[in-house]
């Protein structure tokens, strides 16, 4: 249990790490993203499914795609749609 | 190498938070809750409310008035991104279909995403998880087409229609709670069989509109963010 715990700590320390240092801000999201998943795994793992549930829709899910989205909306997502049209 | 300079005095800068906060952690037993208030209350809220879910008992039995001022604050966030965002773009129009992977998955996930989401909101005096979880399952159940066709109109209308009438129906409930007794927000309807589908009262009823306000208010906001055209 104590070994798991660290193991996913572990995981999210280093996503953490990852999210500042990645260059590609899709990428910084996507590390992002996966530190959330990680600490839901963790909640799961400390019997609060509640939280768990939260975390995993709101924080690996939502906010993620959130943050996606206005990097395409922005235009620093080089996928996304040109956006001269709007000026 | 300015960027460098700039990630390395984040890094240690959040290392030194980091030791801080471990340095905390040492003094404080792991695990072990420090007020005594909470087993006081998970003794006592199965026979007070009749939920299974503990912490649907204390959000909407015991601290309801926290939860409706929780959904205050979501509105009124998702009411100013809709007032900053709101008619302003019209790109996402422009933008082309995704591929044919995702096309596919996300019509194909929808039904799944939906009897997901309401699942988690109906049984959410059971089973852990409620209104905002399943609400928020909701949402990606609506958007992930949107993701898929960007051109296909999102009805903003009926998300607003639905998201406006379910936060009646919160405060409506509240209200219909004051004609039995004196607090608002207090369950009625009686506790029911624990572990029923139709038990606890009216936190059901309650989680329903959670759920139908943050499904309808989450998905309006992607769908405002990603540049949606606004169905009429």
């Amino acid at each position: 249990m104590t070994l798991l715990i660290t193991l996913i700590t572990g995981v999210m320390l280093l996503a953490a790490i990852a999210v500042v240092v990645l260059r590609g801000l899709l990428a910084a999201v996507a590390a992002l993203a996966a530190v959330s998943l990680a600490l839901s795994v963790l909640f799961v793992l400390l019997r609060a499914p509640d939280v768990a549930l939260a975390e995993a829709a709101v924080g690996a899910g939502l906010s993620g795609v959130l943050l996606a989205l206005t990097l395409r909306r922005v235009g620093l997502w080089p996928g996304g749609p040109a956006r001269e049209d709007e000026q | 190498m300015k960027g460098y300079g700039h990630t390395a005095a984040t890094l240690l800068f959040l290392t030194g938070l980091g030791i801080l906060l471990i340095a905390i952690l040492q003094a404080l037993p792991f695990g072990l809750a420090p007020m005594q208030v909470g087993q006081a209350i998970v003794a006592a809220a199965p026979g007070d409310t009749g939920a299974d879910n503990i912490v649907t008992a204390i959000l909407l039995g015991y601290r309801g008035l926290d939860t409706l001022g929780e959904v205050t604050i979501l509105f009124v966030a998702a009411a100013a991104a809709g007032m900053v965002l709101g008619g302003a773009s019209r790109g996402g129009a422009q933008a082309e279909n995704a591929g044919f992977i995702l096309h596919s998955a996300a019509y194909l996930l929808f039904p799944f995403l939906l009897v997901l989401g309401a699942y988690i909101v109906l049984h959410g005096h059971l089973t852990p998880g409620g209104g905002f979880q399943g609400g928020a399952i909701l949402a990606a159940a609506f958007f992930v087409p949107v993701l898929a066709s960007p051109a296909s109109p999102f009805n903003h209308r009926t998300a607003m229609l639905v998201e406006g009438f379910a936060g009646a129906a919160f405060i409506m409930i509240g209200l219909v709670s004051l004609v039995g007794s004196d607090a608002f927000l207090t369950p009625f309807f009686g506790k029911g069989e624990a572990g029923a589908l139709f038990s606890a009262g009216s936190l059901p009823l309650l989680y329903l509109a959670i759920g139908l306000k943050v499904g309808s208010e989450l998905a309006g906001l992607m769908a405002r963010v990603s540049g949606a055209e606004a169905g009429a």
